[in-house]
């Protein structure tokens, strides 16, 4: 077997150092090492999103990321921002709008809208719906999600107005 | 599924990347944004013994612009190139296809040369090479050489690059003044792989001068299409020349039929792209 490889990184705030297989993904990591099971594990292969974490600021798919490419990293998953409160009106939004059943696709879907938002402040529905692509939702629809991401764009909007 | 096991190698420079290689041979492959290659070791497609990372050699990313081209380098991030001024200037054929490719958090990760040297046939991004003439920069054990896009593309998932040799930089050459692109495909959900693309560029205006049509999930890799493209040469861009141009694909392209579409299929929408971007590109 390949020798493992030691890691040092950063989680939701906390330092963390580790000794990992090559091979583990960074999806896997955070869930069974480090009990961060927000993030999910669907298809494996990039195509459905449910995997979604923040490496150095940015999303990224945990299942195409290695943990030990995430060494000197930031990483942030659901439990990291929510606990910051950083995206508590987007997690209102989505329970006033109905924008989650099983709730599966829910955390990543999340991180994702959060980029949007940040990066995006003005997209409308079509710009929403690009940027969500790439994550998988078997339950909702998409339309009560989208409904959300508006929602939370246009009160953002306002309050940065006043 | 879960990836092979495998050992992992960080690579601090292109030589140190390049001799890895030489001692690993086939048994290693390099590791860029792992957007394709991490999801074909968690299909076990493939098990090689080694990855050597390229994300921390630090001359391989970033763009840079000379007064004729702007030189891009094979780590450079999709994200990146998708919101770079210089390319939103000089190559805005490549700004146009960028929001195409996979979704945001793939393009956060993935990388152009990852792209040119996956060779997808229905990637964007081998069209664009072809459509705009860009020059392969690539490093071997013998030194660096430079090939033309034309020449890179070699069929499904081949390309010119030997498995000792590493892809550095894409150039391309800035769009001359008067210059036109279009770009469009047509894919069943936003950011999935085309069923069929079309990336082009036009000079000259209202008198065509050069063309290029570079169609890609047609054929097992991109092609330029020099029959259609020769019709417009000479002309304006009027219906006419639309026609003639779409009457003269059938010669140039030999449509494979895949999981999305058959041969009979790939052939109509390529007729139909071929409308709508030379409807985008009229000069009259
Ligand atoms: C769900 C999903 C949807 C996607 N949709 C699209 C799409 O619509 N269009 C599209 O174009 N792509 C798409 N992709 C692929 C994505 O764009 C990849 O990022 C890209 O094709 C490969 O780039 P990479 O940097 O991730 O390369 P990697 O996956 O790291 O590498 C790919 C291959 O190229 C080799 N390689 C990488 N860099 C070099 C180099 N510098 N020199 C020599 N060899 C090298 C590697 O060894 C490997 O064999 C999709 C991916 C996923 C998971
Ligand atoms: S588990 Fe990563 S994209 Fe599906
Ligand atoms: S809420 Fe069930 S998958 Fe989205």
């Amino acid at each position: 077997m390949a020798s493992p490889v030691d890691i040092s990184l950063t989680i939701n705030g906390e330092p963390v150092d580790e000794r990992v297989p090559a091979r583990l993904s960074l999806v896997d990591f955070l869930r069974a090492r480090m009990d961060l099971t927000g993030s999910h594990v669907g298809c494996e292969h990039g195509v459905c999103g449910a995997c979604t974490v923040r490496l150095d600021g940015a999303i990224v798919r945990g299942c195409l990321t290695l943990a030990v490419q995430a060494d000197g990293a930031v990483v942030e998953t659901i439990e990291g921002v929510s606990d910051t409160g950083e995206i508590a009106d987007l997690q209102e939004a989505f329970i006033r709008h109905a924008a989650l059943q099983c709730g599966f696709c829910t955390p990543a879907m999340l991180l994702t809208a959060a980029e949007l938002i940040a990066n995006r402040p003005n997209a409308d529905r079509e710009e929403i719906r690009a940027f969500i692509s790439g994550n998988y939702c078997r339950c909702t629809g998409y339309q009560a999600i989208v409904d959300a991401v508006e929602d939370v764009l246009a009160s953002r909007q306002e309050g940065a107005g006043t | 599924m879960k990836a092979p096991d495998f050992s992992y190698l960080r690579a601090e420079s292109v030589d140190q990347a390049l001799d890895l290689l030489a001692r690993h041979g086939d048994d290693a492959r390099l590791l860029a944004g792992g957007q394709s290659l991490m999801a074909t070791l968690n299909l076990r497609l493939s098990a090689p013994s080694v990855l050597v990372d390229l994300n921390h050699i630090p001359d391989l990313a970033g763009i840079t612009e000379t007064e004729t081209a702007v030189r891009i380098g094979a780590m450079t991030r999709h994200v990146a190139v998708e919101r770079s001024p210089v390319v939103a200037r000089h190559l805005p054929l490549i700004a146009a296809a960028m929001p195409h490719v996979a979704h945001a958090a793939i393009r956060n990760r993935g990388t152009l040369g990852g792209s040119l040297a996956l060779a997808d046939p229905a990637a964007e991004m081998p069209a664009c090479a072809l459509a705009l003439q860009a020059v392969l920069e690539i490093a071997g054990p013998g030194g660096r050489r430079r090939v033309a896009a034309a020449d890179f593309f070699h069929g499904l998932f081949e390309t010119d690059l030997a498995p000792d040799e590493i892809l550095v930089a894409i150039e391309y050459p800035k769009a001359p003044a008067g210059a036109r692109w279009g770009f469009r495909e047509l894919a069943r959900r936003h950011g999935d792989y085309a069923m069929v693309g079309l990336a082009a560029m036009v000079e000259g205006d209202p008198i065509c001068g050069a063309g290029r049509l570079a169609y890609f999930a047609v054929e097992d890799r991109p092609v330029l299409a020099h029959a259609p493209a020769s019709k417009l040469v000479g002309e304006v861009i009027d219906d006419t020349a639309i026609t003639a141009a779409e009457d003269a694909l059938d010669a140039d392209l030999d449509p494979h039929g895949d999981l999305h579409a058959d041969a009979a299929t790939k052939r109509h929408l390529a007729r139909v792209l071929t409308r709508r971007v030379l409807g985008d590109l009229r000069t009259v």
